[in-house]
């Protein structure tokens, strides 16, 4: 190990800001951060061993005690669920004879849930020592499980195992854009950057990630600042539960991806970019890392490039399970090898980004529209759209639809030619932009695509009615406390406790007042949490608060006051000890008591009867 | 004429590069906070001096002052908030305060006092967490642990050490050493060190001290943290 540790460490010139990729080479052959290694590494990178076990402990994808050989992660995403996750899951348990979130006895096998890894269209999806599984079902599972049994290396495991596919349905402008490698920078260099720059600004490109700062005016700050070292990073962290577009756009627009940010080096001056490549998307980095060899012999990256000067290359860096870490200042900071834990800010990336130098940082689709842009000017965009929201939006669309796939749209599409196109009936709502994005109901299919009304970074998840609201807000709820860095107490306590009161809810267990807590509990973590994480972790309720109160009050008991758990359930342990089953050993949860006093006595008089 | 922001009405001077807490410290208008300490790089996480800056919430201890901000700061909305972001710390961990010997002394309970909390208001975590009394002179009770990052800035900044570290994510954050072991008493700690005194909490405390000023003689016993806050840091940010 010691050899292998120093191989590492000497390949990525001892540098700290290479952590992540070093421990996740650790994690993938030990299957753990093993205390040793961390011991070695603190001492070759000359860091604190606390630095490295706070990245450790960060990042989900990376342990400090030992998972299986075959780690088995399967998706959490409610579209997987939607898709029996929850049953499968169940049979795969049982099947390898591992339960959820443990270690097989023999360590050859570890199962646990993970967060949507972005094959919503293709679930129930998985990943095995991080290469995504797709489309699984009981037959596949058998299959695995005597592969695992049989220590099968992955390399020999049915190829379509881990077949993912583009599932383009309707392309526009980004979609149908053919251009020749190589040709958006030549035109970019042929025209001059700064009237390049006049291009973007013209074609009124916004941030496709879904929060819609100007492209052109980023861009043009960043190449104002006085530091000359700069950065360019493309953000392909898309955690956004429901989104895969990215996934799609790299797997088949990767040259369009990395033109656009050789694009936007030139014009800011930057000498080195930064694909931040999701770790649920490892079975992409091989094939990026060849388009990346193409451009270099193309002489499209690297030094002098097109032979007029201009240095610039790209580096692929992947995450390690982190939702977070979509967030750029969090991005920057793993990309540093450090924990992704948003920056205060101001300073903004753009005057102090990586390594505290002016950074552009932008979503994948930016950078082919950037592209785009460059070779066909910024009319060619901006005559499609809106007058607020320029150009396209490339949508992932899943869930109760007949064709979930990839779809791109003009700006200013209604919701209801969407669906239309993506074959879903019965609907019920849709939720818009994710978990973090907005829950609408039927009614309100007429509204737009737009910055303006509906705005989205492609997460487009559709529910039909046989689906119950309070199910997906509750996927949706632990996720976003699940995924909180816990830098700030909003965020960290209060998702958790947001968690626990929505159970509380669901659960039958709640009484009047519950509603209104949780209502306040959302616009604490809404009002004073650090970043958009928190900022929209309240969101699922309160989206679907406004639009179905019902559905919350329903589940209320009629009492005043209800114990926030089962009081019975509660009194299993004290029943095993005195090896008691009787009734008398038993609690009925009071159901019509009027007040909190009322309830209380009712239960210890019940209580003294069996004394 | 020197560059102003307003809070609360009233107009406070400010020099560029102040953040909006060092304004209002060296004008003698507190702003709750917990993380912030003058002597240390602002964090930025407890969120207590969330104040609002022309509509918008932002932390005082990082944010910057500058010309023409209209700052709420001592308003009942906000201490509301406060007082809830209070009692969640005190539900995330275990803070026993008649039990501690951090009591009167203790940052986390003169803010509670402050903002007239009188309850937990939220339900317990009842976190599961250790006590660290391996070394000598200076014990860890993480029961009482904020995750402020005081002792991580101090031993960094201060000491020159790197003792401590906050890792885990999300409500599993927790604090860690510097040492193999993962034990206090195998780190560089000495109780001399400043970060052996800063914990704002009854989390870090030096040994066989706890009762030498008798509860009841204490710190914010007779004095509110208000007041406290403002004679200390305002001297730290004159330095």
């Amino acid at each position: 190990m010691q050899q292998f540790i120093h191989g590492l460490a000497e390949e990525n010139r001892y540098q700290a800001t290479h952590l992540l990729r070093i421990l996740r080479a650790v994690q993938s052959r030990y299957h753990y951060i093993p205390g040793v290694a961390i011991e070695q590494l603190a001492e070759e990178l000359k860091i604190p061993r606390t630095q490295i076990i706070g990245v450790v402990e960060f990042y989900s994808f990376l342990h400090l005690t030992p998972r299986g050989e075959y780690e088995l992660l399967i998706s959490d995403s409610i579209t997987d669920h939607m898709l029996g996750q929850k049953s499968l899951i169940g049979y795969l348990s049982n099947k390898l004879n591992v339960a959820v979130g443990e270690v097989r006895k023999d360590g050859l096998v570890s199962l646990d849930t993970t967060s949507c890894t972005g094959m919503c269209d293709q679930g129930p999806a998985g990943l095995v020592n991080g290469y995504a599984l797709t489309h699984l079902d009981r037959a596949v599972i058998d299959q695995i499980a005597d592969l695992i049994n049989q220590k099968k290396p992955l390399v020999e495991w049915p190829v379509k195992f881990f077949q993912v596919d583009d599932n383009i349905h309707k392309s526009s402008l980004l979609l149908n854009l053919q251009i020749e490698p190589g040709s958006a920078l030549r035109s970019a260099l042929a025209k001059g950057v700064q009237e390049t720059l006049a291009e973007v600004d013209k074609a009124g490109l916004r941030g496709r990630g879904g929060a819609g700062f100007r492209t052109a005016m980023k861009w043009k700050f960043c190449s104002e600042e006085a530091d000359s070292e700069r950065y360019v990073v493309c953000n392909a962290d898309e955690g956004e539960p429901g989104t895969f577009k990215d996934r799609v756009l790299l797997n088949s627009y990767a040259h369009q991806v990395f033109e656009g940010m050789t694009v936007c080096a030139a014009i800011i001056g930057a000498k080195q970019g930064y694909l931040y490549l999701r770790g649920e998307y490892l079975h992409l980095y091989e094939k990026l890392q060849g388009v990346l060899n193409q451009l270099r012999q193309a002489g499209l990256l690297g030094i002098n490039i097109l032979g007029t000067g201009l240095d610039f290359d790209i580096e692929i860096c992947l995450g390690a399970g982190a939702y977070i870490c979509g967030e750029e200042s969090a991005l920057i900071e793993s990309l540093e090898g450090k924990c992704g834990i948003p920056r205060n800010r101001p300073p903004y990336p753009v005057s102090q980004g990586y390594l505290g130098k002016p950074t552009v940082v932008n979503n994948v689709e930016t950078f082919v529209a950037a592209a785009g842009i460059a070779v066909n000017g910024g009319d060619w965009f901006a005559n499609v759209g809106t007058e607020k929201s320029k150009g396209t939006k490339i949508l992932s669309i899943s869930g109760d639809c007949t064709r979930p796939g990839i779809y791109e749209y003009p700006f200013g599409t209604s919701i209801r030619t969407i669906l239309n196109d993506c074959g879903a009936s019965d609907v019920l709502g849709v939720q818009v932009g994710g978990p973090s994005g907005t829950f609408i109901s039927a009614q309100e299919l007429d509204r737009k695509l737009a910055f303006e009304d509906l705005a989205t970074g492609g997460s487009f998840i559709v529910f039909n009615n046989s689906r119950n609201i309070l199910d997906i807000v509750h996927n949706f709820t632990h996720f976003f406390a699940h995924e909180s860095c816990g830098f700030c107490t909003p965020c960290r306590v209060g998702t958790s406790l947001l968690k626990k009161q929505l159970d509380k809810i669901v659960e039958g267990h709640g009484s009047a007042g519950d509603v209104v807590a949780l209502e306040e509990l959302c616009r604490l973590i809404k009002d004073h949490s650090h970043c958009g994480l928190g900022q929209t972790a309240s969101n699922p309720v309160l989206t679907t608060l406004e639009r179905y109160p019902d559905v919350y009050q329903d589940k209320l008991k009629k009492i005043s006051y209800e114990p926030g758990f089962d009081l019975d359930g509660a009194l299993e342990t004290a029943r095993r000890m005195a090896k008691r089953n009787d009734a008398g050993a038993h609690l009925a949860q009071i159901d019509c008591m009027d007040g909190e006093d009322g309830a209380m006595q009712g239960v210890v008089a019940e209580g003294e009867q069996h004394e | 004429m020197s560059k102003t922001i307003t809070i609360d009405g009233q107009a406070i001077p400010f020099e560029d590069g102040q953040t909006i807490m060092e304004a209002a410290t060296a004008a003698g208008v507190y702003i709750p906070h917990l993380c912030h300490h003058p002597e240390f790089t602002p964090h930025g996480s407890c969120k207590l001096c969330n104040v609002n800056v022309n509509g918008r919430n932002c932390s005082a201890c990082t944010f910057p002052a500058l010309e023409g901000q209209e700052i709420m700061n001592n308003t009942k909305e906000l201490n509301d908030d406060r007082r809830k972001i209070t009692q969640m710390l005190f539900v995330e961990g275990n803070h026993l305060c008649p039990g501690c010997e951090k009591t009167g002394n203790c940052q986390l309970q003169g803010v509670a006092y402050h903002l007239n909390m009188l309850d937990n208001h939220f339900p317990h975590f009842y976190a599961k967490r250790e006590v660290d009394a391996s070394h000598p002179d200076v014990l860890i009770d993480h029961n009482r642990c904020i995750f402020c990052t005081l002792c991580v800035r101090a031993s960094q900044q201060k000491d020159g050490k790197d003792v401590f570290a906050i890792s885990g994510r999300g409500i599993n954050k927790h604090l860690i050493v510097n040492a193999e072991t993962g034990q206090l008493k195998d780190t560089d700690l000495e109780a001399s060190d400043r970060a052996a005194h800063i914990c704002p909490t009854g989390a870090i405390l030096i040994k066989r001290t706890g009762f030498a000023i008798p509860i009841g003689e204490r710190l914010y016993d007779h004095k509110q943290i208000d007041q406290v806050s403002l004679e200390q840091e305002h001297v730290d940010h004159d330095r």
